[in-house]
Order: structure tokens, then C-alpha cells, then sequence
């Protein structure tokens, strides 16, 4: 006699097997999941903090140009609040969009992808925002000691 | 002996004016139920079916009248049929519930009444999914009393206020209406899910178990509490009331206050 074989019915798409490692994987997870209660702590009083001082004290809004801006860098309590706020909020951000990428990407290799382009969008802004806040100089001068024109230097 | 045998409290007539004993009103309802069976479609579809159901009933009794009296092949899970075992979870109206303890009269009986399978999990018929996913992580964070200590010849005590601080967490019937609520879950199904967190936290917060350390260890995995989004669906959804979300921030303490 032939018992005919039946197949155990399986919706297809998720296999009932866990992928899940059974090693793991230190405390990265642990690390990013405080790391985003601190620093959105921190980037409110930050955020607030820059809002206020550039759109509500003295002239508010009006007062904001490049004059504004080369003043507040000159200062380095300006420096470090905007180079805390750039690497806090890139840093917050990404990890959110890093989530995100994790618990939506359906492939390896698009959940590869989608977090290289973040990875890289993120190191080019961080540096870029670093070295404009370190290296900003209001009063740039061409190679023969002139200061370069556009009439943003006071002292031109 | 002739002694005369009282009758049971059940059977006494009641008189008119005690009241109780009317007519239970019924009402129309149209129950659409989600079809999938793989021998016949690989596609899931949806089917009416219209009953006439009295105002005390549950969805598991309209379930119950459409598979005895007008389609024998739909298949769903229960066994006690009372809340308690955890079999029937469903998605009824999109929601999770317990096909068992939510009353029709309580739905919008005017529109009909979606039952779904719950989310998340292999469906295999009809309302009936593959639990063995839920059930895998469940025995990961093993579930059971590890105790290093003696076998005491007696119970082993422990006082009301040790036993009240995971009393919540005792509640679980295992029905995976949390764990397939959950958006998280939903995204890959790897992962852990509430209700394994849920039995974790039971066992980490029992006085008399040893081995809390290996359970937080467990579930600091990329897969382990810090998965959890805090949407509170798995609170919203418990049949039990549990306080899911709140037992998924204790265990996340736990391993933050270990580590650090």
C-alpha cells in the first residue's frame, strides 16, 4: 500500500527555524540603546540652547550672517556646543536610521548596502562639519598675503 | 429512608418578579474569515459567513456555529475554550484577542466582523499558524527553576513581597498574541519577542532562582531586549493584562545595572 506523502503545509516566506546565532555579540546593542537616551538628553538642552541664542536674543533672526556666524566660532564655548550638537545629532541620527535599515531590510545584501551609503554619508558630514568648525577662518588670504575678496573680513 | 433530596440550586423556578430568565436577545452578524489552505491556493482569501448569535456569545461561538453548521473545513485552535489554555489567539477587527473572551457584543456587530491568523508566524491553515518559532526563543531564556543550592525537603519559601515582584509576569498563558503584535516581530521574526521576555522576567525576578546572570545574558543579544521599539502593542494585546512593555523595561534595567 502507498500512503501518499503529504508535505507539512509552510507559508513560504518565513522559515520556522530562528537564524539567530546562539553567540552573542557583546554589548554593541546595550551601547547604542543608551547612547540614544543620553545623547537625545543632551542634544535638547543643545538644540534649544542654539535656537535660542540665534533667533531670540538681541536682534533674533535678523542679526544671523556671516559676520554672526565667524563671531560665534571665534569663541571656543561656540566650538565645542556646535561640535558637540554636529557629532551628537550625526551620531544619534544615524544610529536611529542604522534601526531602521536593521528591522525593515528584507536582504542581506540591501540591509549591506542601505548601512554603507549611511555609514559613509555620516563619516563625510562628521569631518566636513569638524574641519569647518577647527579650521573656519573668517579672514582667508590668497598666497600673496591679500586677504581673498568678498568683503566678509572687518579689517578688508 | 425516605428522605426527600433537595434539588439542585439550578433547577429551582424561579418566581417572575426576581427577574432573570428573558429571553437573551440575538443578533445578525457577519463573520469574514481569512482562507488559506496551501493544497488548494497558495493565495489566502476571504469568506462571509452569516450567523444568527445571542448577545452572550464570543467570537469563539460564531467560529464554533460556522464549523459545525455551515462550513466543517474551517480551521482554527482551542482547547478549554475559556481563556485560560491560550489556544484561539486571533486577530479579530486587527486587533489581537482571544477568539475566547472577546463578546460580540462588544464589536461593531453592524460591519462585519474580520478574524484573521496572527501575524508573524507561518500560517499553516486557515487560522492556524506554526507556533514552533514562539516557541523556540520561549525555551531559549529556559524557562524553568535553576536553583544551585540543596534540595530543600519541603516547599521552598519565599516571602509575599519576593513572590509579588514578578507576580505579573506569572499571569502568561503562552497564547503568542503579545509576541505576534509586535511590529518588531513582524519585520523578521528573529527577534526574541515579548512573551520569551516576558517568561525571562519571571524566572530573573524570582528570589528563589540562580540563574537570572545566564537569562540577561541571553537576552542582550542583537536580537534580545533592545529590539524592543516600546509601541506597547504586546501590553495592548495580553488577554491577561500583563504589563508587557513594563517587564521588557525591567529586564532592560537588569542588564544595564549588571553591566555597568
Amino acid at each position: 500500500m502507498t500512503a501518499t506523502q503529504i508535505q507539512s503545509p509552510r507559508s513560504g516566506k518565513i522559515s520556522p527555524q530562528y537564524r539567530r546565532s546562539g553567540a552573542s555579540r557583546g554589548n554593541f546593542e546595550m551601547a547604542a540603546w543608551l547612547f540614544m537616551r543620553l545623547s537625545g538628553v543632551v542634544l535638547v538642552v543643545l538644540i534649544f540652547g542654539h535656537l535660542f541664542v540665534n533667533l531670540l536674543v538681541g536682534e533674533g533672526i535678523h542679526a544671523i550672517d556671516f559676520g554672526f556666524v565667524a563671531g560665534k566660532w571665534a569663541d571656543p564655548f561656540w566650538q565645542f556646543w556646535d561640535l558637540a550638537m554636529l557629532w551628537l545629532a550625526m551620531l544619534h541620527g544615524t544610529n536611529g536610521v542604522r534601526t531602521i535599515i536593521n528591522d525593515y531590510a528584507e536582504k542581506d545584501s540591501s540591509r549591506f548596502w542601505l548601512k554603507a551609503v549611511l555609514y559613509a554619508a555620516t563619516a563625510v558630514i562628521i569631518i566636513l562639519g569638524t574641519l569647518v568648525i577647527f579650521t573656519f577662518n573668517p579672514c582667508p588670504l590668497d598666497v600673496n598675503g591679500i586677504p581673498l575678496p568678498g568683503g566678509f573680513c572687518p579689517a578688508a | 429512608m425516605s428522605a426527600e433530596l433537595a434539588e439542585p440550586a439550578s433547577k429551582i423556578e424561579l418566581p417572575a418578579h426576581i427577574g432573570g430568565g428573558g429571553e437573551i436577545p440575538t443578533f445578525d452578524v457577519t463573520l469574514r474569515v481569512r482562507r488559506y489552505n496551501p493544497e488548494v491556493s497558495e493565495d489566502a482569501t476571504w469568506d462571509d459567513f452569516k450567523v444568527t448569535m445571542y448577545g452572550t456569545d464570543r467570537v469563539l461561538d460564531a467560529l464554533h456555529k460556522v464549523k459545525w453548521e455551515i462550513d466543517g473545513s474551517v480551521s482554527f485552535r482551542r482547547s478549554c475554550a475559556h481563556g485560560v489554555c491560550g489556544s484561539d489567539a486571533m486577530r479579530i477587527n486587527g486587533r489581537n484577542r482571544l477568539a475566547c473572551k472577546t463578546l460580540l457584543k462588544d464589536l461593531d456587530t453592524t460591519k462585519p466582523i474580520t478574524v484573521e491568523p496572527i501575524k508573524g508566524l507561518p500560517v499553516e491553515k486557515d487560522l492556524i499558524v506554526d507556533m514552533e518559532p514562539f516557541f523556540q526563543s520561549f525555551r531559549e531564556v529556559m524557562p524553568f527553576l535553576i536553583n544551585k543550592g540543596h534540595e530543600p525537603t519541603k516547599e521552598r519559601l519565599q516571602s509575599a513581597e519576593d513572590r509579588e515582584r514578578f507576580d505579573d509576569t506569572t499571569k502568561c498563558i503562552l497564547c503568542a498574541a503579545c509576541t505576534s503584535s509586535c511590529p518588531v516581530f513582524w519585520t523578521d521574526g528573529q527577534y526574541f519577542g515579548p512573551a520569551a521576555i516576558v517568561n525571562a522576567h519571571r524566572f530573573i525576578f524570582d528570589s528563589r532562582d540562580d540563574a537570572g546572570d545566564m537569562r540577561l545574558e541571553i537576552l542582550n543579544d542583537k536580537e534580545g531586549v533592545w529590539r524592543c521599539r516600546t509601541t506597547f502593542n504586546c501590553s495592548e494585546a495580553c488577554p491577561r493584562g500583563i504589563q508587557v512593555t513594563q517587564a521588557i523595561a525591567e529586564v532592560k534595567q537588569a542588564i544595564l545595572s549588571r553591566k555597568i
